[in-house]
């Protein structure tokens, strides 16, 4: 196309609509043909204010740092220690958040356990179940007790060294699961007690409770039937955080885990991923002052994910209050989710590495996502444990080296103090400082 | 037989005491008194032995219950008998709402009449209930049988999945995806032998099967609303 009109006059340049953008249009487009909502895995993609909008402030003439690899920093954590007879301790305070067998393949679930355990972490069940891969390679076993409850049953809760009961989750809050057919095998079909190959739903609310005060009476059956002996957590999505916090310390929890809208899910609705809670860092400052003003910060304790990718978002969550993290999809990276090496693969499905969401179709050319047992056996638990134990040392490492940085001994003692935001949107979000200021927004100067 | 008081001895310590016992334990019969609407009682039993609740009772009472037989003389709170696994929980007078909420086995009775979401995604447990079902019940019921010798409320076996419903009164309205369905010889012989097992003398020609129409079991377009 020339840059003049058939009359020689300058053309204006085509310009994309930025409210009726290439994706929107294509989403139209899809949702006009097939009459259907999309459904996808993986967390919100839309950028929010993030972690990278903080930075720590380093030591100074009025803080003095450690030395990087000598002096101490240590990065244990204790769970669960306000009823529980057996509290959790783990080496490193990065644990691996709840993904189901079903949404995820056996050997998947194995590497999991293979890889934190040997980080000295905790790894977590999800819908469908405990499976015999998780529990016999799993030094630490979270079970959850969801809505779905598929698969639960008194034997498991009692081997599990915490239950997590799912009130929601991150990516969808208010909203329940989805498995689609094609992921339905003979054993995901059993462990749930339903026909194999059928779409199944997983129940937004528990079948059993309703409210906090039903909540605080569930959790003292659950704690009747396993002896008082593990911990509870009770695990909300990015919604009130300030109240859901306070309601679940009153109920009873011995954990809080809140998990951020971009945390990711298996499968669920676009539209809810993209557009339902509210972002990770929004979400921490509330919780903390809500454990806070019951005088319960770090007795019960607050375990946060929702995108949580490298050491400085470990620091981070750590420095605004969090106990310890959660991560779901760093994790499946780590083992080999949207690796370039399956370019070809990924083309054929008609995405990107990187960019493969359809996570409910089965087809993971990684074999992460999956129950088909070709695509299964492309990995490698071993290998993946491996992987993902290297990833948990490095995340440690790299949240020791800002620890010492700001002259911390330990992970725990990071605090808001330490940090500066880049941003006014993440100053007023997380309630510390825009940089070069003392200014929060919200806070009279 | 063996009677623990609640009034004097803690919850946690009736709990564990009937936790304890095992397969070969001689102290086979066992009497709650004094249960006053207490949450929790009898949760997590796993071994062959009676239990007998002498009162009502609150929340989950006899939850996750394994092989233990246990009766409530009076009246239950929500959620009794919550994802059983096997025995036998029978309320002598009437069950509050979710009753067998899960339930993977075992048989449940309830003499009276039972709350709304009786049975709710019940996954193999049997219920027989005496009395009366309220609105939702067998909601998302994946397996098992639900028996309704009285009359059923709004929405029954509402996204019901592969459990099997009879209701021997009227049904005040039928859930997405539950329809009433062909009484076969297997069924009414099914039937017969849940009726004798709770001790029920109604006869199973008088009832209704309901069950899934299977049509929610796709995710497609007319299913999304
Ligand atoms: C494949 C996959 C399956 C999941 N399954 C569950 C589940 O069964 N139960 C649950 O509570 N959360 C589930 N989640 C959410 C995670 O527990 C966690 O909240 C989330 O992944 C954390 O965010 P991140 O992925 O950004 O680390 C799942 C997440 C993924 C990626």
């Amino acid at each position: 196309m020339s840059d003049t009109d058939k009359a020689g006059a300058p053309r204006t340049d085509p310009i994309q609509s930025g409210t009726f953008t290439r994706p929107i249009n294509a989403e139209i487009r899809r949702a006009a043909a097939t009459g259907i909502y999309d459904i996808r895995g993986g967390g919100a993609k839309r950028k929010v204010p993030h972690f990278d909008d903080l930075l720590f402030l380093g030591a100074s003439m009025s803080r003095y740092p450690l030395e990087g690899y000598r002096e101490k920093c240590d990065t244990d954590v204790t769970l669960g220690t306000r009823y529980a007879k057996n509290p959790i301790r783990l080496d490193i305070p990065v644990t691996i958040a709840g993904m189901s067998f079903g949404a995820l393949s056996g050997p998947a679930k194995e590497a999991l356990g293979r890889g934190a355990t040997l980080a000295g972490t905790s790894t977590t069940t999800g819908d469908g179940g405990m499976t015999p891969e998780e529990l016999g390679h799993s030094d630490k076993l979270v079970y959850q007790y969801l809505p779905s409850r598929y698969g639960m049953n008194p034997r498991d809760l009692r081997r599990a060294d915490a239950i997590e009961i799912v009130v929601g989750q991150g990516a969808k809050p208010g909203g329940g699961g989805m498995l689609l057919g094609q992921k339905i095998s003979d054993r995901v079909a059993g462990m749930r007690n339903l026909p194999a190959g059928i779409d199944q739903r997983s129940a937004c609310r528990h079948p059993d409770w309703t409210g906090p005060d039903d909540l605080e009476i569930k959790i003292l059956e659950l704690r009747e039937i396993t002896g008082w002996q593990v911990p509870i957590y009770v695990k909300i999505g990015g919604a009130r955080p300030y109240f859901d916090t306070t309601l679940a310390v009153k109920a009873g929890a011995d954990v809080v885990v809140l998990d951020g809208m971009q945390g990711g899910t298996a499968a669920s609705q676009d539209v809810f991923i993209e557009h339902v809670g509210q972002p990770t860092l929004a979400c921490i400052h509330g919780a903390v002052q809500a454990l806070r003003d019951l005088g319960m910060h770090r007795e019960v304790q607050l375990i946060v994910s929702g995108g949580i990718r490298t050491g400085a978002d470990v620091a981070k969550a750590m420095a605004l209050g969090a106990d310890a993290v959660a991560i779901g999809t760093a994790a499946l990276i780590a083992l080999g989710d949207n690796d370039p090496k399956w370019e070809a693969d990924y083309q054929a499905l008609g995405t990107t590495a990187g960019a493969y969401d359809d996570w409910h179709e089965g087809r993971d050319p990684a074999g992460i996502t999956t129950q088909d047992p070709a695509l299964m056996a492309r990995l490698d638990p071993v290998e993946g444990g491996r992987r993902l134990n290297n990833y948990l040392r490095v995340l440690t490492l790299e949240a020791q080296t800002i620890a010492r940085a700001c002259g911390k001994s330990h992970l725990h003692n990071l605090e808001p103090e330490d940090l500066c935001a880049l941003t006014i949107e993440a100053a007023a979000m997380a309630r510390v400082p825009l940089s070069g200021t003392d200014w929060i927004p919200g806070q009279t100067l | 037989m063996q009677v623990i008081d609640l009034a004097t001895m803690p919850l946690r310590d009736m709990n564990a005491t009937l936790q304890a016992q095992g397969a070969e334990t001689n102290q086979r019969a066992w009497e709650i008194a004094n249960p006053r609407g207490a949450h929790a009682i009898a949760v997590g039993l796993d071994a062959p032995i009676a239990v007998r609740v002498a009162g009502s009772t609150g929340y989950y009472c006899a939850g996750m219950n394994q092989q233990a037989e246990i009766t409530v003389t009076g009246s239950a709170g929500p959620g009794v008998a919550e994802n059983m696994m096997s025995g036998k929980v029978v309320i002598e007078g009437d069950a509050s709402q979710y009753a067998g909420a899960t339930g993977h086995g075992g048989l449940l009775v309830i003499r009276g009449n039972a709350a709304s979401r009786c049975g709710i995604s019940m996954k193999g447990i049997d219920i027989v209930v005496e009395g009366n079902v309220g609105h939702m019940s067998a909601f998302m019921a994946q397996s098992g049988r639900l028996v309704v010798c009285g009359d059923a409320g709004d929405a029954l076996g509402d996204s019901l999945y592969e459990a099997r419903l009879y209701v021997r009164g009227s049904v005040r309205s039928l859930g997405a995806d539950c329809i009433e369905k062909e009484m076969r010889a297997e069924h009414l012989a099914e039937l017969e032998e849940l009726l004798s097992a709770a001790g029920s003398d109604a006869v199973a020609g008088d009832f209704r099967r309901y069950g899934s129409a299977r049509q929610l079991y796709h995710f497609n377009i007319d299913n999304a609303y």
